[in-house]
Formats: C-alpha cells, sequence, structure tokens
C-alpha cells in the first residue's frame, strides 16, 4: 500500500520574477531571475542540485524543446534535466518529478523550474496553435474563453442559476483578485476593479467578459527541494513540506460520454479527493488556510471552490458573494492576485502559485500576509478544457501539522 | 424497360441576400444595376461549397445517408456530380460527396462540369447509364458561382443544389425522352486559373442562343417522348433572362401556363445546378400525370421530359426545395456577403495564419471518422461514441475491441451546453461551438454552423448534423470537411 509523499520533502528555497509584458528579457533571463533568488532563499550552491524538471507549455514560442534551455540558462553540471508539459500543469508537474526524485532518495536536492514567454506572438490572449494533425481535424477551432464559457453556460443549467447572479459572482471574484494583485509588487495587473467595470466589459466568449479572463504574460518560477532532515541540515528550522501531489488526467468520460453534465471538473473532484486522503485532511473547508487555484476564468474559479470540496456543490455563489474566499475571509483565493493578475505563463503558473503559499507559510508575504498563521496551503492547476483537462492538486504545510 | 426518378430533393442555403443592397452600394458606378435590384438570391455560408451543398440535397431526396438505403439491389451504385464551381479540379469531389453519404465503395463516380448544361448532361448520361440496364444512380447538381462585385451576374445568381435518383422502373416520374444539340455557342466563358466569367452581350445571347438554339433540342425530345408541345404541364427554362421562357413556350406552342418560375425572385440561378433544381421543385408541386419539361443551356442545350407518376407523392424529399426556400432569412450585409468570398481583402488578424495543413496520410486514415462521421458502439454495453477506439469510453465498461460502426450523420441531438466565442479565429465570428449530446447515445464537442447573431441557443435544443467545411488551407488551396450541428428548423 502506498503510504504517499506527505512529509517526506520540503522546500527548501523559491524564487519567482517578476510576471508582466517582459518585453526586454529572454525566456532564459526570467528563468535566472527566479533561479537566484531561490537559490539564495535555498542557501545553496547550483553544483548542489542532483536533478531538475523544466516546465513549458508553448516551447515554439521560445526556448525550443528538451531540458537543455534550463542547463544551459543555468549552467547546471551536466545533471539530468526533464522537461515536461502537461497544459497548464505543466509547472506543478515539474514540481512533482522534483519531489517524487527526492522522495525517492535519486537525489538529495532537486530543482523544479518552469518558464513561459507568452508575449511574442503579435497579439493578445494565449498563442493559437495545433492540437494534434487529427483533432485539428474535428475539433472545434476553441479558444481558451470559448471552450470555458460552456462551463458557465452548463453550470447556470445545472444549478438554474441566472445570467445575471453568474454574472456578479464572476464579478466579485475578479474584483478581489485584482484588489490582491494591486499589493503584489510581482503581479502584473495591480490595478484595482470595481464590479461595474467586469460587468460591462466588452464580451470574448458568452458570457464570459474581458474581466472574467486572466491576463496573458511572461514569468518564471522555481522551487528547490531536499528532505526534511537535509532542510534542517541546511538552517532551516521549521521546513514547509509536502502533504500531497496530485494528479487527475481525463481519460475521454467527459468528452465522449454522456455521464458528465458538463457543469463540473470531474478530474478535480477526483485529484482532491486523493490529494486530502494523502495528507490527512478530513474537513477541507475547515483544514486549509488558504488556497491559490487555476483561476484562468473567473468561472473557473467559481467551479473550483466546489471541485475542491470548499464548497457544497451549488454553494460557491454564496460563499463568493459572502467573501468567505476574499483575502480577509475564511479561506483566502488568490490572496497573491492569481492568474488574473499575473496572468499565465503556463510553465511557470504552478510554480508561482506555490511561491505565495510558501511566503504565507513562513510569514513574509509582506502586505498581503494573512495574521492567522496558515498552516495547510492548496495549490491547484487545470489545463485543458472543461471537457478534457490535467488538474492537479498540491497541498504544503507546516512540517508536522 | 422504362427508367425513372425514383427520389429527389433539393438544397437552398438559409441566407437570402436582398438584392436591393447589392444595387443600392454599387449604383456610384454602375446605376443600371437598379434594374435587377430586386427580390432575393440565396448565398452559401462561409462553410458551403458545391460538395457541402450536393451532400445536403441527396441528404433530403434519400432521407438520410446510406444506411437508410434499403436492400442490396435498389443500393446507390453510381454518383455523378455536376457543377462549373466545385473546390476541387484534381481530386473528385463526386467521391468527397459519396464518402459523406456513406455510401459505400463500390460505385461508379463522375465529376460532370465545363458548362452551365452540366447538370442536365450528368442526368442524361444517368438516365443512359441506367436504361442500359446499370444500377441506380444519384445524379446532384450543385453550383456556387464566383461572380464579380457589382456584376449581373452577382445579382442573378444563387446558390444551391437538387439530387435525383435515377433507376429503372418508372419510380416516381418516369423518364419519356430527352435530346441534345451540341454548338460551341459561347455566350461567356471561365479560362483556366481565371476566378470568374467574361461575359458577352445579353440580347445576342437571347436573340442567337436561347431562342434558336433551344427549341431544335425541346422538339428533339418532345418528339422522342412523344407530347405534344400543348401537353406540357411544367416547363422548367433555367434562365435568369426575364421574358426568354414565355417567348420559348409561345414558338414552340407550349402553354403559357405551363412556364414555371425560374425562382428568380427567392433565389436566384444556380449555374448548372439551376435546371435539376427547377425540376425537383416541379415534381414536389406536380400531380400524377403531369408532363414535366427541363431544359438544360449552354454550349447548347439538353431538353428532357418527364411524366409525373402515381408514387410521386411517396418520393417526396425531407424539406425539397419548395421547404428550403421557405427556411430563409433575410441578409442585408452584404459586405460580410463580400469577405466570406474573399471579393475584398479584409484584415483577419494574426490568428488567421495558423497553418492548416492536412496530413492525407491521417486524413485516409480516418475518412470514415471524418466525413461520413461514423463512429462506434460497443457490443458489450451498447454505448454509441465518437470517435470509435479500441477502448469504450463508457467508463463502467472500457471494453477493448468491442465497437462496430455507427453513423451518426442522421441522428438528432440536442445541446449540453455552447459558447460565442469571439477570441478563436473564424472567417464569420463569433465561432459558435458547443457540447451536443446525441439523443441514442455519444456527444461531441462540435462547431455550430447557421446560428444567427440573435438566436437564443439553450441548453436542451433540438440539433441536426450538416456536413460542412471545417478549415480552408489557403495556402496549399487544400480545405478540410467535417460535420457541424445546426439548431433543427423552427428550434432556433
Amino acid at each position: 500500500m502506498a503510504s504517499g509523499i506527505r512529509d517526506k520533502v520540503a522546500v527548501l528555497g523559491m524564487g519567482c520574477s517578476k510576471f508582466g509584458e517582459r518585453w526586454n528579457d529572454n525566456a532564459e533571463d526570467l528563468m535566472v531571475e527566479s533561479f537566484s533568488e531561490a537559490l539564495a532563499d535555498a542557501g545553496i550552491e547550483t553544483d548542489q542540485i542532483g536533478a531538475a524538471w523544466f516546465s513549458t507549455a508553448i516551447e515554439e514560442q521560445h526556448v525550443g524543446k528538451s531540458g537543455i534551455p534550463l542547463a544551459m540558462a543555468l549552467r547546471l553540471p551536466l545533471i539530468p534535466v526533464t522537461r515536461v508539459e502537461n497544459y497548464c500543469a505543466s509547472g506543478s508537474e515539474a514540481f512533482r518529478g522534483a519531489v517524487y526524485a527526492v522522495a525517492s532518495g535519486a537525489c538529495d536536492i532537486a530543482l523544479a523550474l518552469g518558464v513561459e514567454k507568452l508575449k511574442d506572438t503579435g497579439y493578445g490572449g494565449l498563442p493559437q496553435r495545433s492540437r494534434g494533425a487529427l483533432n485539428d481535424m474535428f475539433w472545434p477551432n476553441m479558444s481558451a474563453p470559448g471552450s470555458f464559457a460552456q462551463l458557465a453556460i452548463a453550470y447556470q443549467a445545472k444549478h438554474g442559476v441566472s445570467r445575471e447572479d453568474l454574472k456578479r459572482a464572476m464579478a466579485h471574484i475578479s474584483v478581489k483578485s485584482h484588489a490582491n494583485g494591486a499589493k503584489n509588487p510581482k503581479a502584473h495587473l495591480r490595478k484595482p476593479i470595481d464590479e461595474d467595470r467586469v460587468m460591462n466589459a466588452p464580451m470574448i466568449a458568452e458570457p464570459l467578459g474581458l474581466f472574467d479572463c486572466c491576463g496573458v504574460s511572461d514569468g518564471s518560477a522555481c522551487a528547490i527541494v531536499t528532505t526534511p532532515e537535509i532542510a534542517r541540515a541546511l538552517g532551516k528550522k521549521d521546513p514547509i513540506t509536502v502533504k500531497a501531489v496530485q494528479l487527475a488526467v481525463s481519460n475521454g468520460t467527459e468528452t465522449q460520454h454522456n455521464s458528465w453534465d458538463g457543469s463540473y471538473f470531474m478530474t478535480t473532484r477526483t485529484a482532491s479527493t486523493r490529494a486530502y486522503e494523502e495528507a490527512g485532511i478530513t474537513n477541507p473547508r475547515e483544514t486549509i488556510s488558504l488556497t491559490e487555484v487555476h483561476d484562468c476564468f473567473s468561472v473557473t474559479e467559481l467551479v473550483t471552490m466546489e471541485d475542491l470540496h470548499l464548497s457544497p456543490e451549488g454553494g460557491a455563489i454564496t460563499d463568493v458573494m459572502d467573501g468567505f474566499f476574499d483575502a480577509d475571509g475564511t479561506l483566502p483565493c488568490q490572496i497573491d492576485g492569481g492568474l488574473k493578475c499575473f496572468g499565465h505563463p503556463i510553465g511557470a503558473s504552478g510554480l508561482r502559485m506555490l511561491y505565495e503559499v510558501y511566503l504565507q507559510m513562513q510569514g513574509r508575504a509582506g502586505e498581503r500576509q494573512r495574521s492567522d498563521n496558515p498552516v495547510f496551503g492548496l495549490t491547484h492547476n487545470l489545463g485543458g478544457f472543461p471537457h478534457q483537462n490535467v488538474c492537479s492538486v498540491v497541498i504544503v504545510g507546516q512540517h508536522g501539522a | 424497360m422504362s427508367v425513372g426518378i425514383h427520389a429527389f430533393g433539393g438544397y437552398v442555403p438559409r441566407l437570402r441576400l436582398q438584392r436591393e443592397v447589392i444595387a443600392a452600394t454599387n449604383a456610384w458606378f454602375n446605376p443600371g444595376l437598379k434594374a435587377l435590384g430586386q427580390g432575393e438570391r440565396s448565398i452559401a455560408n462561409w462553410d458551403e461549397d458545391a460538395v457541402t451543398m450536393a451532400v445536403e440535397a441527396a441528404r433530403d431526396a434519400l432521407g438520410g445517408t446510406g444506411r437508410d438505403r434499403g436492400s442490396e439491389d435498389d443500393a446507390i451504385q453510381g454518383v455523378y456530380l455536376a457543377s462549373t464551381s466545385m473546390p476541387f479540379e484534381d481530386r473528385q469531389n463526386a467521391g468527397i460527396v459519396a464518402e459523406a453519404l456513406h455510401l459505400g465503395h463500390r460505385l461508379r463516380t463522375l465529376d460532370i462540369t465545363g458548362s452551365q448544361r452540366a447538370g442536365t448532361s450528368a442526368l442524361v448520361t444517368a438516365l443512359q447509364s441506367v436504361g442500359g440496364g446499370g444500377g441506380p444512380i444519384l445524379v446532384v447538381g450543385a453550383e456556387k458561382r464566383r461572380t464579380k462585385a457589382a456584376s449581373p451576374l452577382e445579382l442573378t445568381s444563387g446558390d444551391g443544389a437538387a439530387a435525383l435518383v435515377v433507376a429503372q422502373g418508372d419510380g416516381a416520374a418516369r423518364v419519356l425522352g430527352h435530346a441534345t444539340e451540341t454548338v460551341d455557342f459561347v455566350d461567356h466563358y471561365r479560362g483556366q486559373n481565371e476566378a470568374f466569367d467574361y461575359v458577352w452581350e445579353a440580347r445576342w445571347v437571347r436573340d442567337e442562343g436561347y431562342l434558336k438554339i433551344v427549341p431544335t433540342a425541346v422538339v428533339r425530345a418532345l418528339e422522342a417522348a412523344g407530347v405534344a408541345p400543348g401537353s406540357v404541364s411544367h416547363f422548367c427554362f433555367p434562365s435568369a433572362a426575364r421574358r426568354v421562357a414565355g417567348m420559348l413556350a409561345k414558338r414552340l406552342g407550349i402553354p403559357d401556363a405551363s412556364v414555371r418560375d425560374n425562382l428568380q425572385g427567392t433565389c436566384g440561378e444556380a449555374g448548372a445546378a439551376h435546371p435539376l433544381l427547377m425540376l425537383v421543385h416541379a415534381l414536389e408541386q406536380a400531380s400524377p400525370g403531369d408532363t414535366v419539361l427541363v431544359v438544360g443551356f449552354g454550349q447548347g442545350c439538353d431538353a428532357l421530359v418527364v411524366e409525373a407518376g402515381a408514387h410521386l407523392a411517396a418520393a417526396r424529399p425531407r424539406l425539397g426545395v419548395a421547404g428550403h426556400l421557405t427556411r430563409r432569412r433575410e441578409d442585408t450585409n452584404y459586405q460580410r456577403y463580400l469577405a466570406i468570398n474573399d471579393l475584398v481583402t479584409i484584415e483577419r488578424g494574426l490568428r488567421a495564419e495558423v497553418d492548416r495543413q492536412t496530413g492525407l496520410t491521417t486524413l485516409y486514415r480516418n475518412k470514415g471518422m471524418l466525413l461520413g462521421f461514423i463512429g462506434g458502439r460497443c457490443r458489450s454495453c451498447d454505448t454509441p461514441q465518437y470517435p470509435k477506439s479500441n477502448v469504450c469510453a463508457n467508463p463502467d465498461c472500457h471494453a477493448v475491441e468491442s465497437q462496430d460502426d455507427y453513423p451518426f450523420a442522421d441522428r438528432t441531438a440536442t445541446l449540453n451546453t455552447h459558447t460565442a466565442d469571439r477570441l478563436t479565429y473564424s472567417p464569420d465570428p463569433p465561432a459558435y461551438h458547443g457540447m451536443v449530446q446525441f439523443d441514442e447515445g455519444g456527444r461531441a464537442m462540435m462547431d455550430l454552423a447557421d446560428i444567427d447573431a440573435d438566436a437564443e441557443l439553450a441548453v436542451g435544443q433540438p440539433m441536426r448534423m450538416v456536413f460542412r467545411v471545417k478549415d480552408y488551407d489557403t495556402q496549399r488551396g487544400f480545405r478540410r470537411y467535417f460535420w457541424k450541428a445546426t439548431p433543427v428548423e423552427g428550434e432556433a
């Protein structure tokens, strides 16, 4: 019987570049920026890293294939470097690789680094690209907002929610994230907005307007992980440890079988249930201190609150409107500003989320710091489409908690 | 042995561009166009061409795709496609139609083109093949003529298709006789690699063409049929030229009352398809015993005489030409028409630049899935699914190698969810797409076709499948086809 990852691996150091339109920087510059911070935070030298996982999704827009771009940018000492891509969960997938490497005993210290340069396409939004030779012949030419808008339509139908009520809850989510992002010097978008502006924004994909969509930006984030014992030996008195790392990948049920109604994420429900079990958490709504979830679109965050079992099914709108997930609420979500304000450099996002949780655990989040000493932090990524996707759930927390 | 028309159907695209808008927009250049500025013309949507319209007309006639055709004996054995606007110059267009209709591979297929007479010539060729002992042939005429902005042809043309099944036996309408004249009379032409027609003076075409060449063929056809001109009940003369049909009737002794509406006011002239469209329309409205005369003109003339039989009513198409003419939406957006037909250079944005190369190996391997919309049904759990795969998609089954072919094209479905996507590239934004759930099981995330900007799509709305262009590969002159979902008429 597998015992899971709980408390076997500690986060030794983390780094995060400034996210935004980094017109004058290459991906390599962003990688070095996040890595330098993490290296200093960890208090180690590059040569102490035994293996690395490198996440980037749309590599043809910047570094190209393989692990070589990471090894070259950081001058890694000819160690194994694995490049991973798993849609928007790529960053968390890199983290999973590094964590598993340490847990297995294959190496003492491992690196997970994600980067993406999205702003070299010449247009706004994510790069438009092939989905695979055969898929291109029968999939609709959907944009990301186009597919997630369908989640909103199905959620409305399933729960009998009016368009107006859903739009207002989605607006609350975006307004909250912008208020949080305004306090974060590393965020891309740092202007507070109000509900009217969100509600009246141009339509991107019915019912998602411009402010229901996250930004698009360049950025990099990374984590250096080791065992709790080595972390202590390196001077980390109270290391933050990994409690759970789960991934659930659609197998075609949602796309091909009528048992799925389109209103929720089957993968998130599964991955979160497994993660809580791995972390030994029985009542997540009470136990989790804060979350960073994949708010690619406001509606994604709303539905995800239910699928992470933090809100009852059909109850997320009430929780959102009650301020339950606000920065000063019971269970803050996107206290750093989220994808909404950081944008979504795909390979980096999962690690960027973990970076905020890590800072909050250590009381290092500055203006954004929660006063209630967070114990468990959860990060969530959702890559692909509501009808076929990759979901990651990572839980980290105080060692021994 | 008698030969007859055993099934017939038509297709006219929904959108009807109002001619007064075309005339008014171009009046600064040619005020004379106002004389043609009445009524409306049908226009194919951005994702329709002669092939897709041919498929829809054939489905209208056949009552579905191949799976619905009865025994082996009356299965379609040939498909003749007539058009002067075929999407491919070298790749058989009739073959695409046959694949989409799921008619099997033991077929003789032909593209018949090169003249506005191609539609009637295809019908004559099919009649002769069947008369010589051949099996049933599906004859389809389809046309989407490319015309210059501000040209008279732009105003008088319409897009559309018609399909007839010709087989041994009287069927719905027995063929009594036909005749053909071939004369290199060039009223217009389109040279190799030319996009548009070059047209000579209309008065000359009328006096030396219609009024001299047509009568010769008609007289011979009526003689062959043993029908007196005075007994013609329906005279189908497809030209948009005004009053010519009446002048011909008078000269030939055909009753003036038999001259049929050339559909100029409601559809426009659908080129090589138009004689067949008018014939189908006549058969829809004919009574048993009526005699129908149809003429195709172009470098000569084909004339055919058919007699409506007792079984006419049983062969009624799903919607027919009349039904499609009723199923219309007025369109006053001439600029959009120009844009989707590449008649103006518009800024499509950088997202339009994505390479849409089609791997021909990939396409061939998956042609049933893509062109025929064939999925699978699991023998273990009976779950229909798309695409067909080696492991059943039902989460409670997952049986291996358990699926038989299962066609989806003629099955009804409902919308599970949907959106109007303004970010992604579409030649006609927004791009509508949604999860389409089939009533008998199976689902697919699909493009939605013919959605009006003011349409209120709803979860649970009934949808039917239509064969459309999926993408244009402008770099290579290729286009790929797939099925899309469209609201069932009267539901949106």
